[in-house]
């Protein structure tokens, strides 16, 4: 114990540089499960207050769904709390062996390994199957967690343009003398819910006999017709070599992540992935739960319908409201603002109406992007949808920006 | 030199990092990493070019967003080991 002085303020200085450069978060408290309509004490201290939730990645609406509960519950009587172990001594249970079954027959893999999340499945996967002499070749938005996981790896790290597939080839060119080129991509990419051309990048794989892989996160369980994800949406199913995905969004929200693709890629992540080895075991309740969630999505897609109908129909509405969004078709809607303040301030706003959302700006997104990330479940009714674009739109008419576009709102506001 | 070296460096950013229907101009004192030109991930490419360009090693403690925040900023840096 040496927490001297000096260590002491240096790290009180760097909490400092985080608060007045604006970046510092807080969290808020949430006295209710998660759900289209929560219980938040906001600020801290204050009463709490029933509000509209926008940005939870609850996209099924699965995460406090009562037949999901009730197989967590089962889970816990049959299998217990926690297993104290890593999953290679003494921490994998029949049912760890069956959700990863499971999982594979859902994304159309050969083969999967569940991780503690999907941070760490990406934090393991690259290390585990290329080296020095290969070559990632990365999308430039891709998730904060595979640049880490590609940071531990020692091949070589080249990207490309978001979503530019001549940027993409010419970087294949660039690399053939390598031995292995892996390309790597989000599915769906998380700050403006648009997706990878996974299409095309598949044909540019076979091409220049490079490997595939993919990070599901904000796809698996509602994506493609039958919500297997982007694969599905694309047309690419089975041609994937590896998918990362989360239990923690779409598929119950609790915890968890996963390897799924190529028999090889998955037996050498269960046998060398650093993550994986050294981390416990996914807990029972967890893996109960989500073959649960498994189940119902594979007996019906109401629930991806319904969210795709949700999606739809607010996109619309809040387009038809005046306000400027990103176009698509995924349930991640961005609200373009462009400027950092503004999202704050209109983000504040919108809390006073009842509506739970966040202002994301720099370094999160590009420098004069910044926006609110609203996140469409299927756990909404209309009626909640229809609120919030009501909110939105008194909100706007405040700031007046409602039917103005990008250079106009600057023009008010500044980047 | 310092002028062919400048114009290698403001060719390669413009074209690996500007959209083609960009108008934005890259001049040598352009901040590009706090500007958001170039985020720190793709940074690791801009320092494996400038290596591959110049036959030289930039060690990582030295390739800090710093150091590659403008052209005039990375020109300092390449000097200082091409002249080593």
């Amino acid at each position: 114990m040496a927490y001297a002085e000096n260590t002491k303020s240096h790290f009180a200085d760097e909490l400092k540089s985080i608060r007045t450069s604006g970046l510092y978060k807080e969290e808020r408290y949430i006295g209710s499960p998660q759900a289209a309509r929560i219980t938040v004490e906001y600020p801290e201290g204050a009463a709490p207050r029933e509000v509209i939730n926008l940005c939870a990645n609850n996209y099924l609406g699965l995460s406090s769904h009562p037949e999901v509960l009730e197989a967590a519950r089962k889970g816990l009587e049959s299998r217990g709390f926690g297993l104290s172990s890593v999953r290679f001594i003494c921490g994998t249970q029949d049912i760890h062996r069956e959700l990863e079954q499971r999982l594979s027959e859902f994304l159309g893999t050969e083969d999967t390994v569940l991780f503690p999340s999907c941070m760490e499945a990406n934090a393991g996967l690259f290390e585990v199957l290329l080296d020095k002499d290969d070559a990632m070749i990365a999308d430039r938005l891709v998730h904060a967690s595979i640049v880490d996981g590609m940071r531990l790896c020692k091949a070589q790290l080249y990207n490309y343009k978001h979503s530019n597939m001549a940027h993409l080839e010419e970087k294949l060119q660039e690399t053939q003398g390598c031995r292995f080129r892996m390309i790597i991509t989000d599915g769906v990419f998380s700050m403006d819910g648009d997706i990878a051309k996974l299409d095309e990048i598949c044909v540019l794989a076979e091409k220049y006999n490079a490997l595939v892989v993919v990070d599901d996160s904000h796809a698996s369980g509602f994506l493609g017709k039958r919500g297997r994800g982007t694969h599905e949406h694309c047309g690419v199913l089975g041609k994937i070599d590896a998918i990362t995905t989360t239990l923690g969004k779409a598929l119950g929200g609790a915890a968890g992540g996963c390897v799924s693709g190529r028999k090889e890629i998955v037996e050498l992540c269960r046998q060398r992935a650093r993550p994986y080895l050294f981390s416990n075991t996914v807990p029972p309740v967890v893996v109960a739960a989500t073959l649960k969630v498994l189940e119902l999505l594979s007996r019906s897609t109401e629930r991806r319908d319904k969210l795709e109908s949700n999606t739809k129909y607010f996109r619309e509405q809040i387009t038809k409201a005046g306000i400027d969004i990103r176009e698509g078709v995924h349930p991640i809607v961005p609200i373009m603002l462009y400027n950092a303040k503004l999202a704050q301030d209109f983000a504040r706003d919108l809390y006073a109406e009842g509506i739970y959302v966040v202002g994301f700006f720099f370094p999160v997104v590009p420098q004069g992007q910044a926006r609110i990330r609203v996140q469409i479940s299927a756990d909404h009714e209309r009626q909640h949808l229809d609120k919030a674009v009501a909110a939105f739109a008194k909100v706007g008419a405040k700031y007046n920006i409602l039917g103005k576009k990008k250079d106009e709102i600057i023009t008010l506001y500044g980047a | 030199m310092a002028e062919d070296l400048k114009r290698v460096i403001i060719d390669y950013i413009k074209k690996e990092y500007l959209d083609e229907d960009s108008d934005e101009e890259i001049t040598e004192d352009t901040k590009l990493i706090s500007g958001g030109i170039v985020d720190s991930f793709s940074m690791v490419s801009l320092k494996m070019f400038l290596e591959k360009k110049f036959h030289i090693k930039i060690p990582d403690e030295k390739a800090t967003p710093e150091a590659f925040d403008s052209v005039n900023n990375i020109l300092t840096l390449v000097k200082e080991f091409v002249h080593s």
